[in-house]
Formats: structure tokens, C-alpha cells, sequence
């Protein structure tokens, strides 16, 4: 089991850098997430994990050793690629088995081996069956088994459950997070599916352009945003921003805006320019006596919630209310926010304004 | 520092790789020269052993190549002084144009056969290939595989049959004769290839094309055919390549108006034996069409063939 | 626009049928969504409707006219396809034309101009007009997929999965887009997928299918509060449904095997005990994962929730849906 640090990670492809200095810490033991939009540096900060990329600089440290240089067979970690990256001309035992036979282990260790890996994710009754057949979550499995079977400091995976469709997916996530707190194996995992992130992950790395966004456990990323990208790139929908001209002394509890003014965490510092306001869905509620009022352009329902889209002099807000609530189109409704949820950004560079909301994750962020 | 990646080769294998890939180069491309430069040397300098590299370049073989000459005595040369450069050459050789040569005819007779069993094998290629890729056919896959078995022997093998058969039928030694036989070989590797290409065509295009309101034909012409270009061309090229050097055909049923270039440039005989400037300019000029036609299709060629390559 | 029919029609492969019986009358100015799993038999009925393949038995109408021996072009119908659907050879001007081009429409070219202008700025991809159809992003290639079919005045608009393979911000983007455009042209539309989160936000009625049946009709709410049977209840609910043996609550019905319970069905505090397994937090609402008797359930708790994993709580039911050992509803 293992501890992985990385410090000013960077990566260059000829002129175009993938990864800007990044610096994070995996607990060992931990399920780890690396997310992010395609071409955000996510994959390639993985592969340098893996030795499968060399960094331009930078140090990668697995359990206290720099091993940024060293190949990868030399690393004791697995890799569980998203196309699955089977052997096609073995069947499923030997599939599973090549990693040991590789390093030389006598054939009655491997055979317990395999039964035990087997077992363990449920595919015993299809060892002996060739690979072709079978189905994309089958076929997952196989390849989290030939992963699991060395032992390996840590799992590194590249968007596991992208092959698969969105029904299975699901499900293959509950099976993964169930298996990792049954081994307790520090896993890294790549995805841009930030519902992934948020159920599988204890802690995730929010990536952009090469740059990490923001650090933390699922609820503080959520809650409390580093950035605008953040907030409009975890949650669906995303985080509602309010743009605007204005400003905010130190310790303010209020923000006036062109047509209203809302409660807000207490400011931790002056600030003056262009801002939004950034709430969450769940925390607008639909308020006869609000005098925040806009006018409903959709509501889409969602079983237990509905969306309400609303157009307000300030912007759009979407709105998450309890589907039992009677919402008509174009019909005028007042708005009311949760204010201890608010966020204020700066605009021009997407930064949070500290406040009391969020000081404590942004000052180790 | 011991420094190590899978996806940037080291500076010493750059070396390797680039030492290797010049030597295969030089290999290749050292005949081809020689053919070349032999084109410019005069008789006694292409056949002068140890062989000559640096030499004095001369026009003879070319002039040998396109023309007939007879040797004339002092008083007929002095009777007809040379008025062109190639008739300065003649006569410096004691020799004077007698007339052309065939060479002219025969390279066009080439181009024809080449060009037009080409176009004939692409076109057919292209139909059936549609055809075995989109429709269900019975026996589609036997059918297939017949069509590959017509080239599991060498076509040779079956020469006399097809004398006997181009004689019977008056096709000896006539252009559509030719054509015919070479787009008979072709047509099975170009069905072979461009249905693998038309595979990869996705057939939803099709069917959105459909739905738009275009019929089954207009689809193939519209979108079909503008996505298989890449395979067309490489096919093109194989056929083309084939037709153009095929000799053994050639010698056997044309011996006068379709004969094509490969069995008439060994022919060309000068003074004393073999015109061997006057071959290797023959030479060097039928590798020309080839050439430019290759170059002109060379972006289709190269991502047909790797494309082709990495197909299932 | 038009309504379409669709006549005990069905469809096998070879010995795998593909569409059973089916019995689906299609509302002019509806939004139809089709939703079920691989395999279920959605995209053959969008061919069958299309011309794109023929019906073993049955009749297809749309306006009344039976179109079942017509070739696609004749049926009038606009398709978008979930891939694959623009010629990367033309640009995209050229691909959005090219239906208005055909021998059927042939529109002039004026016309032509006019159409695909105003619905590339539906679409928010009027600058993109003049470059080649493969330097699109993905979103901006389904996009012009959607623009082809708009550029036509159909008489349904079909389409099969169009969103699927893009990502979720920009699914829910055209989400909210595709529902306004089609209200707005008051179209007839079917639509395939096996998202629940589209199926339940566009559709003014889903058809869940079942192995090439369709088992339920109705609009998106009748069909997650009033399921007919434990597949439908399992085809719609995030966190999905839990199904449990009936017997582990008290008073379940004659006749019950199991029960069923989405998180809106179960009470915390008060009835049968629970261990806390594990607790997710997705930001918006944090899910519990129950230990029941052995049985895994996932309900929904409040974001900051001080549960953690081992605690012990009580759970009871309410409301919950009850099926017979067939999988069919107990009212």
C-alpha cells in the first residue's frame, strides 16, 4: 500500500503544456479522483504516475521514493486501461494469470492466486471462457483482476467505466468502491464525469487546462468552490452565478445588486469589480414573498425533484424543488436563496472571495 | 539519471534508426540510378568495365531510342549536313536519321492498355465492391472468396488457354484485347481492397441520405464515392502498377500494333548488339507515367495503405 | 407535422425478434420518448417508422396514409442519427443543405440559403457555417446532426440517442434547447433513449420497452409514481429502486413477493433496524447504503448529515410499491 505525492508536476508536448506545476497528496489507502474535461491534463498527470509518460520536471513520490525517472514495470503499480485492454488470444484465466507468470511465480501459486481474485469479484464460473465473448462489465472485471492478482502498491485507472453504458455504469461504480474498501488499495482515478467523482471518490483533484483547480473531499469541493470553474463544472446542474458590477467591504453580510440584494457569508475582504454570485439549485426556493421575481422559462422533472428554470433581470436560475410543486410556464415567481450556501467570485479571475463559508478550505487549497 | 520512456525514443536509436533507414534507401534507389545515368552515357561508356561513374553525359541513347538511323558514307554525310542538335549527334557517329521509331507508338499503346484497364478495373471494382459490402448477397462470403482464388495462381500458368481463346475470338494483339485481360486480373484485388474500404464507410450515411429524399444511387454517388476516394486512389495505383509492367502477357499476344513499351524496349538493337543507352533511356522514360501519377495520388496512397493496414 | 401509427408491428432477425407486436399511436405535436435498455427494440422501431427496414407484419400510418411500402424518401420523415451522420466531406453549410437539395425537396438555392441560415442561429453555429463538418467539436457535430433535420419541415422529426455521446454539460444544455426548438415548431417528435434523465425532462409521454414489447405508456410522472411491473419501476429513480423481499416489513399485501421502495418511500426513524454502510455525498443530496437484514438499500439523506458508516438506525416504508412473483404491480 502506498502514499503517492506530487510535486510540480509538469508536462510539455513540444510547445503545448499539458500539465502546469501541479502539486497534490494521496493518502494511502485512499480512492482517489483525478477529474476534469477532456484535454484538462487528467490522463497525462496518470500516466506520469505510471511511468508510461516522463514528466518535463517535477518529482513524483510513491511511499517516500522519487520514482519520476523509473519504468514502469519498476513501480509495483496496475493499471486498468478504459478500452479494457485484454489479451485477446487468452482466455480469461491466463488473462488474469500473465502478470504472475511474467514475474516467474511457481504455477500452484498462481492457480490459488486466480481462484482467490475470482472469487473475490465474482467471475469464477467464467475462467476458463476466451475473453471475445464476453460482456463490457465481464470484461471489466477481468481487467480489475489482472490488475488485483500482483498486489500492487496502487491501482491507476483511466476512465474505467467510460466503455460502459450508462445503465451498467452505475453499477460497476458501487461494485469498484465496495471492492476498494474491501482491499483498502490506494487508487488514482481518471474521469470527467464529476457524478463519478462526487460517489466514488474521498478525495478529488479538479483539473483545467493543465492546472489544478482545487483539492478536497467531495462535500468542500462541492459547497464551497475554489473557482467559477468548479462550481459550474461539479453539479448538474451546475452552480446558478448572477453576473454583476459592485463591491463588498471587509466583514459585509449583504451584496447589493442592480435589482436586489441578498444575504451573503460574512466577507473576509474588501473587493471591488466584476462579480457573480454563485448558488446552488437545491439551495433556490420558489417564494411568493420574495421580491426577487423572474419569470419560469422550463421545468424539467426528475422524478423526486424538478428543475424550474427561471429568467430574472440578473440572469437565469435554476432552481431544484420538490416535484410535487405545481409549476406552470411563463408564470412569475419570487426567488429566495439558502444565504449560508451564497459564494461571491471575482469575475475577471474566477476566484472565490473568501468569507466565512469558505476560509477554512481555501486557505490550505 | 537513468532516464526512460515508452513514447519518445532515445538519441542513440534515432541514430540507428536513421543509419538504417539510408542505407535501405541507397540499396533501393542505386539501381534506379544506375538506369538513369546509363541513359546519358554513350555505348562505350555503358558498357566500360571497370563501369564509369563520372562521365561525359550525352542525348545519344534518346536520340537512338526515337529514331531509325542508316550509315552513310563520307559523301552522303557531307551531302546532308545536320540542321538540328540529335542530327549533330547522328552524324558525328557516321550515321544519318532514317526515320521515328516505334518507340512513340508503343509507349502510347502503354498509356491506352495501362489507363484504360485501370479505369475498367476501378469502375467494375468500385460497383461490385458496393455491392458485396451493403447487400445481402447469397454466398456472398464463397462468392468472395472465388473471386480471390482467381488470383491464387499465377495467371501465367494459364497463357495457352487464353492465346488459344484471343485467337479464336480476334482479340490478338488489339488494345481492347489487353485492356480486357488486365482488368480481368485486376478486378479481383481491386474488389478485395475497396470493399474492405467501402466497409469502413459507416452505412448510416447512407441511410440519413436516404431518408433526405436522395434514392440508393444518388447516395452512393453523393456520399459513397466522395469517402472512398482514398481507397479508389490506392487501388488505382495497384492497377495501374500492374498493367504498366506486365510483360509476360505483353510478349505473348502483341507483337505489332498493341504491343505495349515493356517487350519492345529490350529490342531496340544498335550497332554491334544491344543499345544499352538506348534501353536505359527507354526505360527511364517508362517509369515516368507511373511516377506522376503515384506522386499526384501519394496523400490518398499513403493513408489508403496504412488504413487498409489497420482495418480488422 | 402529422401523427403516426403504428400497427401490431413487428420485427425478428433471424430468430431474434426485435420488436413484438407493437401498438404505438404517436400524437401530432408530441414528444415522444422511447426508453429502455440495449437490446429492448428502441432503434428498430425508429427504422421501421423511417423505411430504413421493412416490418415482418403490421402497418405503419402516418396522417393516416400507410406508408409500409414506401422507400424513405417517400415517407417524409427527418432523421437524426446518434453518430456518423454528417459527410465529413462536405462543410457544414453543404451538410445542413444537403436534404433541401435532394430530387424530392429540391429547393432553390436562395431557399436554401435562407433555411440553413436561420437554423444554424437556432442552433448557435452560424460561424461555424463555412468550415469542413469534421473541425467540429462533438457538441457542435450533433448540433448540425439536429440542424439537418430542422432545415426540413417533416412530417415526424426521429432520432435516435442524439445526446449520448456528448458530455453532461452539454447534454443538458440541448436537453433544455431540443424540448424549446420542438415546442416552438409544435413538431411531432419520437425520440430513443436509454438516459432516464432525458427520457423524464423532454417527453411529454415515454414508452418503456421490454424486449421489443412495449409494456407502459403514459407521461413521465404516471410512469414513475404508477409502474405496472418491477421493470418499468426500475427504469426511472435516481438512486435507482429498491427492491426488496416483501416479507422484511410488516403488513405487505396479499400476494406480495417483493417490495419496492424509492428514497421518497422510506421513513427514517421508526421501524425495522439498519446499519449504515457507507455514505455518499454527491453534493446535492447525500446517499445512505443501508444494511437491512443483509439486504443492501439506499435512500436519500440531508447534504451535511452527521450519519456515518456503522451507525444504527431505524427504517419503515411509505408508500411503497408491492409486486407479485411475475414482477407485476399489486395495487
Amino acid at each position: 500500500m502506498a502514499e503517492i505525492v506530487i510535486k510540480n508536476l509538469r508536462k510539455e508536448f513540444g510547445s503545448f503544456t499539458a500539465v502546469e506545476g501541479s502539486s497534490f497528496k494521496i493518502e494511502d489507502g485512499e480512492f482517489f479522483m483525478l477529474l476534469g474535461p477532456s484535454g484538462c491534463g487528467k490522463t497525462t498527470t496518470l500516466r506520469m504516475i505510471a511511468g508510461l509518460e516522463l514528466p518535463t520536471s517535477g518529482e513524483i513520490y510513491i511511499d517516500g521514493e522519487e520514482c519520476g525517472r523509473k519504468p514502469a514495470s519498476q513501480r509495483d503499480i496496475a493499471f486498468v486501461f478504459q478500452m479494457f485492454a485484454l489479451y485477446p488470444h487468452m482466455n480469461v484465466r491466463r488473462n488474469i494469470s500473465y502478470p504472475l507468470a511474467s514475474q516467474g511465480m511457481p504455477r500452484a501459486q498462481i492457480r490459488d492466486k486466480v481462484a482467490e481474485v475470482a472469487r473475490i469479484l465474482g467471475i469464477t464460473d467464467i475462467l476458463d471462457r476466451p475473453v471475445g465473448g464476453l460482456s463490457g462489465g465481464d470484461r471489466q472485471r477481468v481487467a480489475l483482476g489482472r490488475a488485483i492478482v500482483r498486489d500492487p502498491k496502487c491501482f491507476l485507472m483511466d476512465e474505467p467505466l467510460g466503455a460502459l453504458d450508462a445503465e451498467f455504469r452505475e453499477h460497476m461504480a458501487e461494485e469498484l468502491r465496495a471492492l476498494h474498501d474491501r482491499m483498502g488499495a490506494t487508487t488514482v482515478y481518471v474521469t470527467h464525469d464529476q457524478l463519478e467523482a462526487m460517489q466514488m471518490g474521498d478525495k478529488i483533484v479538479v483539473m483545467n487546462h493543465g492546472v489544478v483547480e482545487q483539492f478536497g473531499t467531495p462535500q468542500d469541493i462541492y459547497d464551497k468552490p475554489a473557482t467559477m470553474f468548479v462550481a459550474g463544472f461539479i453539479g448538474s446542474p451546475p452552480m446558478n452565478f448572477l453576473r454583476f458590477h459592485g463591491r463588498v467591504a471587509a466583514g459585509a453580510t449583504e451584496i447589493a445588486m442592480r435589482h436586489a440584494s441578498f444575504k451573503v457569508p460574512q466577507t473576509r475582504s474588501p473587493f471591488e469589480g466584476d462579480m457573480a454570485l454563485g448558488v446552488r439549485p437545491e439551495h433556490v426556493r420558489l417564494s411568493d414573498r420574495s421580491t426577487f421575481r423572474g419569470r419560469v422559462l422550463a421545468s424539467e422533472y426528475l422524478g423526486t425533484t424538478q428543475i424550474v428554470t427561471v429568467q430574472t433581470q440578473d440572469g437565469q436560475i435554476k432552481a431544484r424543488v420538490p416535484s410535487d410543486k405545481q409549476v406552470r410556464m411563463d408564470e412569475a415567481v419570487g426567488l429566495e436563496f439558502t444565504s449560508s450556501t451564497i459564494t461571491l467570485f471575482d469575475a475577471q479571475t474566477g476566484h472565490a472571495l473568501r468569507s466565512e463559508l469558505n476560509e477554512g478550505v481555501l486557505a490550505h487549497g | 539519471m537513468s532516464s526512460y520512456s515508452i513514447t519518445e525514443p532515445s538519441v542513440r536509436l534515432k541514430w540507428i534508426a536513421c543509419v538504417l533507414v539510408v542505407l535501405y534507401a541507397l540499396i533501393t534507389l542505386v539501381p534506379l540510378l544506375w538506369i538513369i545515368a546509363t541513359g546519358f552515357k554513350s555505348s562505350s561508356d555503358a558498357i566500360a568495365y571497370p563501369p564509369k561513374v563520372v562521365f561525359e553525359p550525352t542525348l545519344e541513347g534518346y536520340v537512338n531510342l526515337f529514331t531509325l538511323q542508316n550509315r552513310a558514307g563520307a559523301e552522303q554525310l557531307a551531302a546532308n549536313p545536320p540542321t538540328t542538335w540529335y542530327e549533330q549527334i547522328v552524324h558525328d557517329k557516321g550515321m544519318v536519321i532514317s526515320g521515328p521509331s516505334r518507340f512513340g507508338e508503343r509507349f502510347m499503346n502503354s498509356v491506352i492498355i495501362g489507363f484504360g484497364s485501370t479505369f475498367l478495373s476501378v469502375f467494375l471494382g468500385t460497383l461490385a465492391a458496393y455491392a458485396f459490402s451493403r447487400y445481402r448477397i447469397p454466398l456472398k462470403d464463397d462468392l468472395m472468396f472465388f473471386i480471390l482464388s482467381t488470383r491464387m495462381m499465377p495467371p501465367i500458368a494459364v497463357a495457352i488457354p487464353i492465346f488459344l481463346m484471343f485467337r479464336a475470338a480476334g482479340l490478338s494483339d488489339t488494345h481492347a484485347g489487353m485492356i480486357l485481360l488486365y482488368t480481368a486480373v485486376n478486378l479481383s484485388l481491386a474488389v478485395w481492397l475497396l470493399k474492405g474500404f467501402i466497409d469502413e464507410i459507416p452505412r448510416e450515411y447512407e441511410e440519413a441520405a436516404l431518408i433526405d429524399g436522395y434514392t440508393r444511387f444518388q447516395a452512393f454517388v453523393k456520399v459513397v464515392l466522395p469517402q472512398a476516394a482514398t481507397g479508389i486512389a490506392s487501388t488505382a495505383i495497384f492497377c495501374l502498377i500492374f498493367a504498366w509492367n506486365e510483360y509476360a502477357f505483353a510478349v505473348l499476344l502483341t507483337s505489332g500494333t498493341a504491343q505495349t513499351a515493356p517487350p519492345f524496349i529490350p529490342t531496340i538493337i544498335g550497332v554491334g548488339g544491344r543499345d544499352w543507352p538506348a534501353v536505359a533511356a527507354g526505360a527511364t522514360l517508362f517509369l515516368v507515367p507511373v511516377m506522376v501519377f503515384t506522386i499526384l495520388l501519394r496523400k490518398h496512397l499513403l493513408r489508403g495503405i496504412t488504413f487498409g493496414a489497420v482495418r480488422k | 407535422m402529422a401523427e403516426v401509427r403504428l400497427g401490431n408491428v413487428s420485427k425478428s432477425f433471424g430468430s431474434t425478434p426485435a420488436v413484438v407486436d407493437m401498438d404505438l399511436t404517436i400524437a401530432h405535436g408530441e414528444f415522444l420518448v422511447l426508453l429502455g435498455p440495449t437490446g429492448a427494440g428502441k432503434t428498430t422501431t425508429l427504422r421501421l417508422i423511417a423505411g430504413l427496414e421493412a416490418p415482418d407484419q403490421g402497418d405503419i400510418e402516418i396522417d393516416g396514409r400507410s406508408v409500409t411500402r414506401e422507400t424513405p424518401a417517400q415517407r417524409d420523415v427527418a432523421m437524426v442519427f446518434q453518430q456518423y451522420s454528417l459527410y465529413p466531406h462536405l462543410s457544414v453549410r453543404d451538410n445542413l443543405a444537403f436534404p433541401l437539395r435532394s430530387p424530392i425537396l429540391r429547393t432553390p438555392e436562395a431557399e436554401i440559403r435562407r433555411k440553413v441560415q436561420q437554423v444554424a442561429e437556432t442552433l448557435q453555429i452560424a460561424h461555424k457555417l463555412d468550415n469542413k463538418a469534421t473541425a467540429l467539436s462533438g457538441g457542435e457535430m450533433q448540433r448540425v446532426s439536429i440542424g439537418r433535420a430542422l432545415v426540413r419541415d417533416p412530417a415526424i422529426y426521429l432520432m435516435d440517442e442524439p445526446l449520448s455521446s456528448l458530455d453532461a454539460k452539454l447534454r443538458a444544455d440541448l436537453r433544455v434547447e431540443l424540448k424549446r426548438i420542438q415546442a416552438e415548431l409544435g413538431a411531432t417528435l419520437l425520440y430513443v433513449t436509454h438516459d432516464q434523465t432525458e427520457a423524464m425532462t423532454m417527453a411529454t409521454r415515454i414508452g418503456v420497452l421490454d424486449e421489443g414489447r412495449l409494456v407502459q405508456i403514459g407521461t413521465p410522472r404516471e410512469i414513475y409514481e404508477n409502474p405496472v411491473s418491477l421493470y418499468v419501476a426500475g427504469r426511472l429513480g435516481q438512486p435507482r429502486i429498491n427492491v426488496l423481499p416483501a416479507g422484511v416489513f410488516p403488513a405487505a399485501p396479499k400476494g406480495a413477493d417483493r417490495i419496492a421502495l424509492r428514497p421518497e418511500h422510506i421513513r427514517i426513524g421508526a421501524g425495522q433496524p439498519a446499519q449504515v454502510v457507507r455514505v455518499e455525498h454527491l453534493g446535492d443530496q447525500t446517499r445512505l447504503h443501508l444494511s437491512l437484514q443483509g439486504h443492501a438499500l439506499i435512500t436519500l439523506a440531508d447534504p451535511h448529515t452527521a450519519l456515518a458508516a456503522g451507525d444504527a438506525l431505524s427504517v419503515e416504508p411509505a408508500n411503497a410499491l408491492y409486486f407479485d412473483a411475475t414482477g407485476a404491480r399489486i395495487p
